[in-house]
C-alpha cells in the first residue's frame, strides 16, 4: 500500500473521530458518532497495519485479539457505578502505552535525523515519556481511590508543592542530559529517560493523592486531558498527524469537562490540583453557620399524600441514590406520577455523581427518559413554580448557604435552588453531612421535610404507598 | 393520655378541634382519643369517620370532659343551656385546655379555669417566631378568612371576576384592592388572582412588596416614605403625615375598584378606620366590601359586625366567622396546629409543660391553676428570617466572578505574550517538517474546543469513555514499532503498547455503544 494512501486514510479518521464527538451534541445522533468513531479506528488499524512499514503480523494479530478480547469483556461487565474507575483504569492505559512507545522510539533503529531535527525527536520523546507516566500512575491512583482501595482522604505530606516543584526542576535537568547526548549504539542515553519516568510516576502517584474525595470528577477529566496530551507527544516522536490530531481532540476534551467541573463547584482548576480540599478547610466550618431552627420528618405515607397533591415535582438526585441502588423504584414512583398528570422532572447538577454527566447515564439505566432529565441551568428557574422538590442522596448541591452564606466553604457554588419549591423532601439516611462536611440550612427551613431512612427502602416504601392507588383505580 | 374532643357549642361555629385525620395521627403521636357525638358534624365529618380513625365516640359531654387529661377545642369555655353547667366546670382538676383563649379579654374566665387548676394553653397566643409557624392557628385561620372574603365578595358582586371577550360582546375584568398584605391579605389576593381579577395590594410595611408581587398583584407605594413594620408580623400606627397621604388613595382607589378587602389589624387598638362613608359614596353601585377588621370594629366606617349591609348601593360584609364558613379545612388546619403542639410538648408518652420552650410558654395562660399569662419578655426576638436567600447574597458571588473574571484577563493576556514568543522563537530554529506538525496539531486543538463545547451535558460520560476509546489510536505507535525479532526490546516495548491500546479501543467504543443504548426517550 502506497504511503500517500496511508496518509489519505489517516485523513478520514481523523475526520471520523470528529464527527463522533460532533454526534455527542445531541442523544438522536450519539449512537451514529459512536459509529463513526469505530469506523475510523478501523481504517486506521487497517492501513497501518497493511502500511509499508509494518511486518511481525503474528505478534501483531495476538495483542490486537487479546487486548481486544480483555476490552469487550470489561465493556460488558462494567457496573455503571464502577465508570469512573473504568474510565480512570483506560487512561492509565494510554498513559503506559505512552510510555511505553516513547522507549521504544528511543531504542528501535536510528532515525537518520541528524541536527535540530535529531533534537526535536529527543525532545518530543522526553516529553511523551514524561506526561505518559504521570497520566500511567495518576490514573492507577485515581482508579484505587474511586474503587475504594486506596483512602479517599487527601494526603497531604509537608513541603508538598516543594516536592512538586523539585520533581520538575530535576525532569528538566535529565532532559537536558538526554537530548543532544549520544548513548550506546547510536541510540540516546537510556539512563535519564528511565530517571525521568521514575519521577514523573512518582509526581502522578503523588498529585493524585493529595486530592480529596469530592475532587475527584476533577481529577479523572484533568487525567483525559493528560491521556490525551500524552497522545499527540506520541504523534510528534512518530511524525503521525492522525496520532497528533486525536491527542489534541482528547486533550481539548478533557480540559473542557475539568473546566465545567471546576466552574460547577466554584473551585478554581489550580486549587482543585494542588490538592487539600475537604481536609484544612473543611474540618472548621459550621462554627459561625450554624443553622437555626428545627428539623421537621415526615412518614412515607405523608410524602405519597404530598405528592398525590402536587402538579409539579422535581426530583434531584445524588450519588447515594446511585449507591442506594434506588433509581429503579424511583423511576416506577415516576411513571405513576406522570401517569396521574403530575408534572415529574428530574433536575441533575454538573456535579451530581463521580464523572461529569455519570448521574444522566445512571437514570438512563434506569429507564428514565432523556427528555424529563434537565441539566441545573435548564430548571433552576422552575423551582418557585414547584409544589414538591425531592432531594434524595444529594447535599451539597442543595445547600443553600452557598449562595447566602460567605462563611460556608461552599460559598459560591451554583446550587440547584429546591427551597424555592413550595415543599422541598430530603431523603436522607441521617444528619450527617455531606461530601465537603459542610452544614446544610435547608434541612431546618420550614418548608423542607425530612425522610429519614435508608434511600433504597424508603423509596420502596413510598412505591408501595402510591402502587396501591393504582390498584384502587383500576379496580 | 385520653386527648378529648367536645362538640362547639356556640351559635354559628362549625369547626371542629379535630377531622378524623387529625385523630389518627394523634393516636400515631400515642395519645387516646374520644370524640364527643356529633362534634363533627357540622363540618361534615360523621361519627363513623372519627370510630374508622381509630377514635372512640362518646354520647354524653359530662362523661367525655370527666375522662379527660386533655381537652381540645376551637372556643373558649362557655355557659351553655344544653349542658346546664359552665364548661369549665365539667373540666376535670389537673387536666389540660388547649383552644382559643384570648386570656385578654376574658378575664373572668381565666380566673375560673384557675379555681379549677387546670392547666390551659391558648392558641391565639402562640408566638409568631419562625419555629412556631406549623403552630400558628391564627396564621391558618387568616388564610382560609382571605380566601373565603374573596369567595363572599364574589357571591355578592354581580359580574364576573374574570374579563371574557365573548361573541355577544367584552365583560371587563373585576378590579380587586386589597388593604393589608398579611396572612389574610395575601391569600385574598391569591384567590381574587385565581378567579381572573386585577389585584392591588397596599400594605404599610414595604418589606412585603415582594410577596404581594410575586402572587400576581400590583403593590400601590405612597409618595411618602415610611416603614410600618411593627414587629410579630404585625403592622404599627404610622404618623399624620403618612394617614393623610394613604387616605387621599384610598380615595383615590375607591372610585376606581369594584371590591375593596381590608385587612387592617394593630395589636391591642381598635382597628383603624381607612374607608370611610364618602369613600363608600363614590363606589360604584354594585361595589363590595369585605371587612375582615370587623371584630376589632372594622377597618370601614359603615360596617356592622356579624352580618352584610347594603350602604349606598354597596354590599359591606362583616362577617366574623369567616374561617368556620370553611368549616373542614379550618377543621383540619387546626387540628393540625394543635397535633403540632401536642408533638411539641413531648406527644402521648412524654406530655408534659416545658416553660423553657418558647412556644410553649408564649401560649401558657395557666399552670395547674397558676396565672402564666403574659409570659415574662424576653430579649427583642431577631427580625425573621426569609425563607429564600435575599437578593444581596446572590449578587455577592457576581462580584467575585467579576473579579476572578479580571485575573484570568490579566493572566490570558501574558500567556497570549509568551505564546507568542515561543512561536516567535521555533520559527528561528525549527524545521519544516516539525512545523507542518504543529500546524496540525493547533488546529486540531481548536477544532476539538468547538466540538466538545457543543457536547450536551448529559453525554459527558460517553464522551469521556469515547475519547478513552480513541486515545487508544496510540496503538499506530505500538503497531509501527512491532517488526523485528522479538529479542528487540523496542519491540516487546511495541507489542505491550499494542495490547494495553487495544484494551483501550474495544473498552471505550463498546461500553460507549453500552451507554448510548440505555438513552430512550419518554
Amino acid at each position: 500500500m502506497p504511503e500517500s494512501f496511508v496518509t489519505i486514510a489517516y485523513i478520514a479518521a481523523g475526520l471520523l473521530f470528529i464527527l463522533s464527538l460532533g454526534g455527542l451534541s445531541a442523544q438522536e445522533s450519539a449512537r451514529r458518532g459512536n459509529l463513526f468513531g469505530i469506523t475510523g479506528m478501523l481504517i486506521a488499524v487497517a492501513v497501518t497495519v497493511l502500511g509499508p512499514h509494518v511486518g511481525g503480523y503474528a505478534t501483531l494479530a495476538a495483542m490486537l485479539a487479546v487486548g481486544g478480547g480483555i476490552g469487550a469483556v470489561l465493556a460488558a461487565r462494567v457496573e455503571m457505578t464502577a465508570m469512573p474507575q473504568m474510565v480512570a483504569i483506560l487512561h492509565s492505559f494510554v498513559g503506559a502505552a505512552a510510555v511505553l512507545v516513547g522507549f521504544a522510539s528511543a531504542l528501535g533503529p536510528p532515525t537518520g535525523l541528524t541536527g535540530v531535527e535529531a533534537r526535536i525527536h529527543e525532545i518530543e520523546i522526553f516529553v511523551g515519556v514524561f506526561v505518559g507516566a504521570i497520566t500511567f500512575t495518576g490514573s492507577v491512583i485515581a482508579f484505587g481511590k474511586l474503587q475504594g482501595v486506596i483512602r479517599s482522604k487527601p494526603l497531604l505530606l509537608p513541603g508538598r508543592h516543594a516536592l512538586n516543584l523539585a520533581i520538575i526542576l530535576a525532569s528538566v535537568y535529565l532532559g537536558s542530559q538526554f537530548v543532544g547526548a549520544e548513548g550506546a549504539a547510536g541510540h540516546p542515553p537510556a539512563a535519564p529517560l528511565i530517571l525521568c519516568t521514575a519521577l514523573a510516576s512518582l509526581l502522578g502517584v503523588h498529585l493524585v493523592m493529595a486530592i480529596g474525595g469530592a475532587d475527584m470528577p476533577v481529577v479523572v477529566s484533568m487525567l483525559n486531558s493528560y491521556s490525551g496530551w500524552a497522545a499527540s507527544a506520541a504523534g510528534f516522536m512518530l511524525a503521525n498527524d492522525l496520532l497528533i490530531i486525536t491527542g489534541a481532540l482528547v486533550g481539548s476534551s478533557g480540559a473542557i469537562l475539568s473546566f465545567i467541573m471546576c466552574r460547577a463547584m466554584n473551585r478554581s482548576f489550580l486549587s482543585v490540583i494542588l490538592g487539600g480540599f475537604g481536609a484544612d478547610e473543611g474540618a472548621a466550618p459550621a462554627a459561625g453557620a450554624q443553622p437555626a431552627g428545627e428539623v421537621t420528618s415526615i412518614t412515607a405515607s405523608e410524602t405519597a399524600d404530598m405528592l398525590r397533591d402536587a402538579k409539579k415535582v422535581i426530583i434531584v438526585p445524588g450519588y447515594g441514590m446511585a449507591v442506594a441502588q434506588a433509581q429503579s423504584p424511583l423511576f416506577e414512583i415516576t411513571k405513576l406520577l406522570r401517569a396521574r398528570g403530575i408534572d415529574v422532572k428530574f433536575a441533575i447538577h454538573p456535579v451530581a455523581g463521580r464523572l461529569p454527566g455519570h448521574m444522566n447515564v445512571l437514570l438512563a439505566e434506569a429507564k428514565v427518559p432523556y427528555d424529563i432529565v434537565f441539566e441545573m441551568e435548564e430548571i433552576n428557574h422552575e423551582f418557585p413554580e414547584t409544589d414538591v422538590a425531592i432531594v434524595i442522596g444529594a447535599n451539597d448541591i442543595v445547600n443553600p448557604g452557598a449562595l447566602d452564606d460567605p462563611s460556608s466553604p461552599i460559598y459560591g457554588m451554583p446550587v440547584l435552588e429546591v427551597w424555592k419549591a413550595r415543599v422541598s423532601i430530603v431523603l436522607k439516611r441521617g444528619m450527617a453531612s455531606g461530601y465537603a462536611g459542610v452544614e446544610n440550612p435547608l434541612f431546618y427551613l420550614d418548608n423542607t421535610r425530612m425522610l429519614f431512612g435508608d434511600a433504597k427502602k424508603t423509596v420502596d416504601a413510598l412505591l408501595t404507598e402510591l402502587g396501591q392507588d393504582g390498584v384502587a383505580i383500576s379496580a | 393520655m385520653t386527648v378529648a374532643i367536645p362538640r362547639e357549642r356556640r351559635a354559628g361555629e362549625r369547626r371542629v378541634a379535630a377531622t378524623p385525620e387529625n385523630v389518627a395521627r394523634l393516636i400515631k403521636l400515642g395519645f387516646e382519643v374520644r370524640v364527643e357525638s356529633q362534634a363533627g358534624a357540622l363540618a361534615s365529618f360523621g361519627d363513623d369517620d372519627y370510630v374508622a380513625a381509630g377514635a372512640q365516640v362518646v354520647e354524653d359531654p359530662r362523661a367525655l370532659w370527666a375522662g379527660a387529661d386533655i381537652v381540645l377545642k376551637v372556643q373558649p369555655p362557655d355557659l351553655y343551656p344544653v349542658l346546664g353547667q359552665h364548661e369549665a366546670d365539667l373540666l376535670p382538676e389537673g387536666a389540660t385546655l388547649i383552644c382559643f383563649l384570648w386570656p385578654g379579654r376574658n378575664q373572668a374566665l381565666i380566673e375560673r379555669l384557675a379555681a379549677r387548676k387546670v392547666t390551659a394553653i391558648a392558641m391565639d397566643q402562640v408566638p409568631r417566631i419562625s419555629r412556631a409557624q406549623k403552630m400558628d392557628a391564627l396564621s391558618s385561620m387568616a388564610n382560609i378568612a382571605g380566601y373565603r372574603a374573596v369567595i363572599e365578595a364574589a357571591s355578592f358582586y354581580g359580574r364576573f371576576f374574570t374579563g371574557q371577550m365573548t361573541a355577544a360582546g367584552r365583560v371587563p375584568p373585576a378590579k380587586v384592592l386589597v388593604i393589608g398584605a398579611g396572612v389574610a391579605g395575601l391569600a385574598a389576593i391569591g384567590a381574587a388572582r385565581g378567579l381572573g381579577a386585577i389585584v392591588r395590594a397596599f400594605d404599610t410595611r414595604p418589606t412585603v412588596k415582594e410577596q404581594v408581587k410575586s402572587m400576581g398583584a400590583e403593590f400601590i407605594e405612597l409618595n411618602v416614605h415610611e416603614d410600618g413594620e411593627g414587629g410579630g408580623g404585625y403592622a404599627k400606627e404610622m404618623s399624620p403625615a403618612f394617614i393623610a397621604a394613604e387616605m387621599a388613595m384610598f380615595a383615590a382607589q375607591a372610585r376606581d375598584v369594584d371590591i375593596i378587602i381590608t385587612t387592617a389589624l394593630i395589636p391591642n387598638r381598635p382597628a383603624p378606620v381607612l374607608i370611610t362613608e364618602d369613600m363608600v359614596k363614590t363606589m360604584k353601585n354594585g361595589s363590595v366590601i369585605v371587612d375582615l377588621a370587623a371584630e376589632n370594629g372594622g377597618n370601614c366606617a359603615l360596617t356592622e359586625p356579624g352580618t352584610v349591609v347594603e350602604r349606598h348601593g354597596v354590599h359591606i360584609i362583616g362577617y366574623m366567622d369567616l374561617p368556620s364558613r370553611l368549616a373542614p379545612t379550618a377543621s383540619f388546619l387546626y387540628g393540625n396546629n394543635l397535633g403540632h403542639v401536642l408533638a411539641d410538648m413531648g406527644g402521648g408518652g412524654h406530655f408534659h409543660v416545658d416553660l423553657e420552650d418558647e412556644v410553649v410558654r408564649g401560649a401558657l395562660v395557666l399552670l395547674k391553676g397558676e396565672l402564666m399569662w403574659p409570659p415574662p419578655r424576653r430579649e427583642a426576638p431577631p427580625p425573621p428570617k426569609a425563607p429564600a436567600p435575599r437578593p444581596a447574597g446572590v449578587a455577592a458571588p457576581t462580584a467575585h466572578e467579576a473579579k476572578a473574571g479580571t485575573g484570568s484577563g490579566m493572566g490570558m493576556t501574558v500567556a497570549l505574550v509568551i505564546g507568542a514568543l515561543a512561536f516567535i522563537g521555533l520559527g528561528l530554529v525549527a524545521p519544516a517538517s516539525f512545523l507542518s506538525h504543529l500546524t496540525v496539531f493547533a488546529l486540531a486543538c481548536v477544532v476539538g474546543w468547538q466540538v466538545v463545547w457543543n457536547v450536551t451535558p448529559a453525554l459527558h460520560t460517553p464522551l469521556m469513555s469515547v475519547t478513552n476509546a480513541i486515545s487508544g489510536i496510540i496503538v499506530i505507535g505500538g503497531l509501527l514499532q512491532v517488526s523485528g525479532p522479538l529479542s528487540d526490546p523496542a519491540v516487546l516495548f511495541g507489542a505491550a503498547a499494542i495490547l494495553l491500546a487495544t484494551i483501550n479501543i474495544a473498552g471505550g467504543f463498546l461500553v460507549t455503544q453500552r451507554m448510548l443504548k440505555m438513552f430512550s426517550r419518554g
